[in-house]
């Protein structure tokens, strides 16, 4: 089939209804706003429903309802809304229930502004509500890889039942690129004996029955058996790190600088290292593609060889904690940001890897020596 | 003879209420209804947060426990996967009232087919006897101990009666458990709540008015009185909406 | 290779539209393309932009900071984009609606009066495709002549065919609005003659 040209929103939705999603709660906010839209249209036509939630809060607990209903689930959102959804998502982790959630990310702290950021790392990678839990995060760097990611993040949530989010920003969100969509999906979906209300009729005879019936539900109240119903995540948590772990390596093999940087930064920083290499200075990029689980033992690895690291988000530095974890003191880590919704330039860029390649001087916002 | 029989839409689980609570009443009446009807086997409960957060222990069917004031939001989600089921929310005053106030609006708007057991008993249960929206002016808790101050906090919603003034709302009615004559008069009320939900007629919603001796600070038996004598007075009960 | 292009004007002008046409006619011809908008929270009347990238090898950053080609379709674009232009870039402006010529010196300058052209042809909606056309001819233009020494960006990367431009024009209409081709098609040439 012809490549079509696709906004990021767009094409997060369609990929969603080619994954088997056929429920859809959400609420406007900018910059996601198309993709509520486009599942208003599209819902109808595959058999699904699109539902326009009076609230964040009630767009996560019907997206809740659904899950434990046993249907592929999607909802929306940026970053103040995505901060309102918190309580939801905790519920659906401890209940253990699979569904995708998408934060378009917008600058904050508060209102914000409706420009693009990377500033809801920390939420979406330490679990982002109350509780102990994790979330794989999928963050795609162009339209075609968040096609591929948001059909990937319907099969990982299903498989460990657990809410999944793609994390993208404005730019991914409002921007256009060909996109090679996948035919629906034809193969069977997961079974989901643990789901409520699907099973029609059940055996009925002197509560035969009890104790197949099912309760979607997360509170223990016995703290013992909350303990191991937390060891049972975190194995799961534990599975998902050593399973679905996704990133990637340009030019880091022989590289002297080696920039982190994921989403759309790392296209920004991909045209960077292109001039770097063209001044003869070594750089490469390692981009997370899973920000949880993260690519530690790649980073480390790189660490054998390369001098130095830098890493470069839409944020005032949050990712570059993960990877001073990752690097564990082996070598100095350097920080450059813009926030607020501003974005770095392929110029600044080459200007903080010139800088570390030892020519130049150009100050970060942020700069921080292990 | 056959005396009673327990119905098969509660499980054999001790209840955990309160002595003197009506919840048990109510959820006897609850899983009547649904057995009567016979679609225990394709009902989805949605359970609050407040004291009958555990009613997915008692209702023998498949049960979703919900965050605090959400439950209609998630009786939306499994009612549009599975609009052949039957799904009903159990929820009391602080979590229907308050911080559900939201959520059961909408999902009344929308006309959404589901039924709610609304248990106003004009207080806080689970945590400790704190002042709901529905607790009477002058009425002592825990966290109105002068007793509830018209001028700081206004009065109590009448949650029945602005429901009602919906239009996807098809059925409203609003009960008391206090005596045996308004017991089956509320047994009437709630299965109709859920005829009206398996019509497809609407939203439907039963606000049963219930005692919480513990909380109040009274016996069992002047619950009940205080039911008919204070409660009755500004929830007056009957049929709100529809037929 | 690359080229950046930035298309701005109000809203409404259609200049998200002539990017979106010149990504479909590059995919046409197996090019890489990027298309970028200003989000803002105007919804109509305000300022609309969109940067464009094609490119014949995968496309780094999307964003564009430094246009090869700025396309402006009026003044407050041009006062705002004109000194973004990269050296010995180019820049096509709205004289129908600048009352200003551009002051740059260092990048190539052309004057298209879309307005005009547009109402000449009976169709005032067609100004931003009598200035597609114009971009499109400017990037068949090879060196030689006013430029000296290198070849800028936006003469590298292989022109793309005024054919190509009508397939994604005919894309983009679909069947119920296939009747106006002919006239778009016009506009353009029309423009292309004012390079």
């Amino acid at each position: 089939m012809a490549k079509m040209l696709m906004k990021g929103n767009e094409a997060i939705a369609e990929a969603a209804v080619r994954a088997g999603c056929r429920y859809f709660f959400g609420y406007p906010i900018t910059p996601q706003n198309q993709i509520p839209e486009y599942m208003s249209k599209r819902m109808p036509q595959v058999g699904g429903t699109f539902l326009q939630a009076e609230s964040e809060v009630s767009a996560i607990n019907m997206v809740y309802g659904a899950a434990g209903s046993g249907a592929r689930v999607m909802t929306s959102s940026s970053g103040p809304g995505i901060s309102l959804k918190q309580e939801g998502i905790s519920y659906i982790v401890g209940a253990e229930l699979p569904c995708v959630i998408v934060n378009i990310m917008r600058g904050g702290p508060g209102l914000g502004s409706i420009q693009p950021a990377q500033s809801d790392y920390y939420q979406a990678t330490r679990g982002g509500g109350h509780g102990d839990y994790r979330i794989p995060v999928l963050a795609p760097s162009s339209v075609p890889e968040a096609v591929e990611l948001t059909i990937k993040a319907f099969d990982i949530a299903d498989e460990y039942r657990t809410p999944v989010i793609v994390l993208g920003d404005g730019m991914i969100g409002q921007m256009m690129e060909p996109v090679d969509l996948p035919d629906e999906l034809t193969r069977q979906l997961p079974a989901k004996p643990w789901a409520a209300g699907g099973r029609g009729a059940k055996p009925d005879a002197d509560g035969a029955d009890e104790g197949r019936r099912a309760i979607i539900n997360s509170l223990y109240i016995d703290p013992q058996v909350l303990e191991n119903h937390n060891i049972k995540l975190q194995g799961k948590y534990s599975r998902i790190a050593a399973e679905q772990l996704l990133f990637g390596s340009e030019m880091v093999e022989d590289a002297d600088i080696v920039i982190v940087a994921y989403g759309t930064v790392a296209r920004i920083v991909r045209s960077a290292i292109r001039l770097a290499r063209a001044e003869g200075i070594k750089a490469g990029m390692i981009r997370p593609i899973t920000l949880w689980p993260f690519p530690e033992a790649p980073i480390a690895d790189a660490a054998k060889t390369a001098r130095v690291f830098l890493t470069v988000e839409m944020s005032a530095g949050q990712m570059v904690d993960d990877v001073r974890l990752a690097l564990n003191g082996a070598r100095p880590s350097h920080f450059y940001g813009r926030t607020g919704g501003m974005v770095p330039a392929v110029r600044d860029v080459l200007d903080q890897i010139r800088r570390l390649a030892g020519a130049g001087q150009s100050p970060a916002i942020k700069e921080v020596l292990v | 003879m056959r005396v009673f029989e327990k119905t098969k839409a509660l499980t054999d689980m001790p209840l955990t209420y309160c002595p003197g609570c009506t919840h048990g009443i109510i959820h006897r009446l609850v899983a009547e209804a649904i057995d009567e009807l016979g679609v225990r086997e394709k009902t989805i409960g949605i359970a609050p947060v407040g004291c009958a957060v555990f009613a997915y222990d008692f209702f023998n069917m498949d049960m979703m426990q919900a965050a605090h004031g959400r439950a209609p939001a998630v009786a939306t989600g499994a009612k549009r996967v599975h609009p052949d089921s039957v799904v009903f929310t159990y929820q009391g005053d602080g979590d229907l009232a308050s911080i559900g106030a939201a959520e059961i609006m909408h999902a009344a708007a929308r006309g959404e087919r589901i039924t709610t057991i609304f248990v106003n008993n004009a207080i806080y249960g689970m945590t400790g006897g704190q002042m709901a929206p529905t607790t009477l002016v002058g009425q002592v808790t825990t966290t109105s101990p002068y007793g509830r101050d018209e001028e700081l906090c206004g009065k109590p919603i009448r949650m029945s009666e602005m429901l009602a003034q919906l239009p996807g709302a098809a059925y409203i009615a609003r009960v008391s458990v206090h005596d045996v004559r308004h017991v089956l008069e509320a047994k009437k009320a709630i299965r109709k709540a859920f005829e009206t939900q398996i019509a497809g007629e609407g939203f439907a919603m039963v606000e049963v008015l219930s005692t919480c001796p513990t909380n109040w600070g009274m016996t069992p038996i002047e619950s009940l009185k205080w039911v008919e004598s204070d409660m009755i007075p500004y929830y007056p009960l009957g049929v709100k909406k529809g037929a | 290779m690359e080229t950046q292009v930035l298309f701005a004007g109000f809203g409404g002008q259609g200049v998200l539209l002539m990017g979106q046409l010149l990504c479909k006619a590059a995919m046409h011809e197996d090019l890489e393309v990027s298309w970028m908008p200003s989000y803002g929270p105007e919804m109509r009347g305000g300022e609309a932009n969109c940067g464009v990238v094609v490119a014949d090898e995968p496309i780094g950053s999307p964003l564009v900071t430094e246009p090869d080609v700025a396309v402006l379709m009026n003044r407050p674009s041009l006062d705002k984009f004109e000194s973004t232009v990269a050296p010995g870039g180019a820049l096509l402006y709205n004289s129908s609606l600048i009352d200003r010529a551009p002051k740059r010196e260092d990048i190539r300058v052309v004057a298209v009066p879309c307005n005009e052209i547009a109402s000449e042809l009976g169709n005032a909606r067609v100004a931003n495709m009598v200035m597609l056309g114009a971009y499109n001819a400017l990037t068949k233009q090879r060196p030689g002549g006013a430029g000296s020494g290198a070849v800028p960006n936006w003469m590298a990367l292989r022109p793309i065919s005024l054919e190509s431009l009508v397939y994604a024009l005919r894309a983009t209409l679909g069947k119920e609005k296939e009747r106006l081709i002919p006239i778009n098609q016009k506009a353009m040439e029309a423009g292309a003659r004012c390079v």
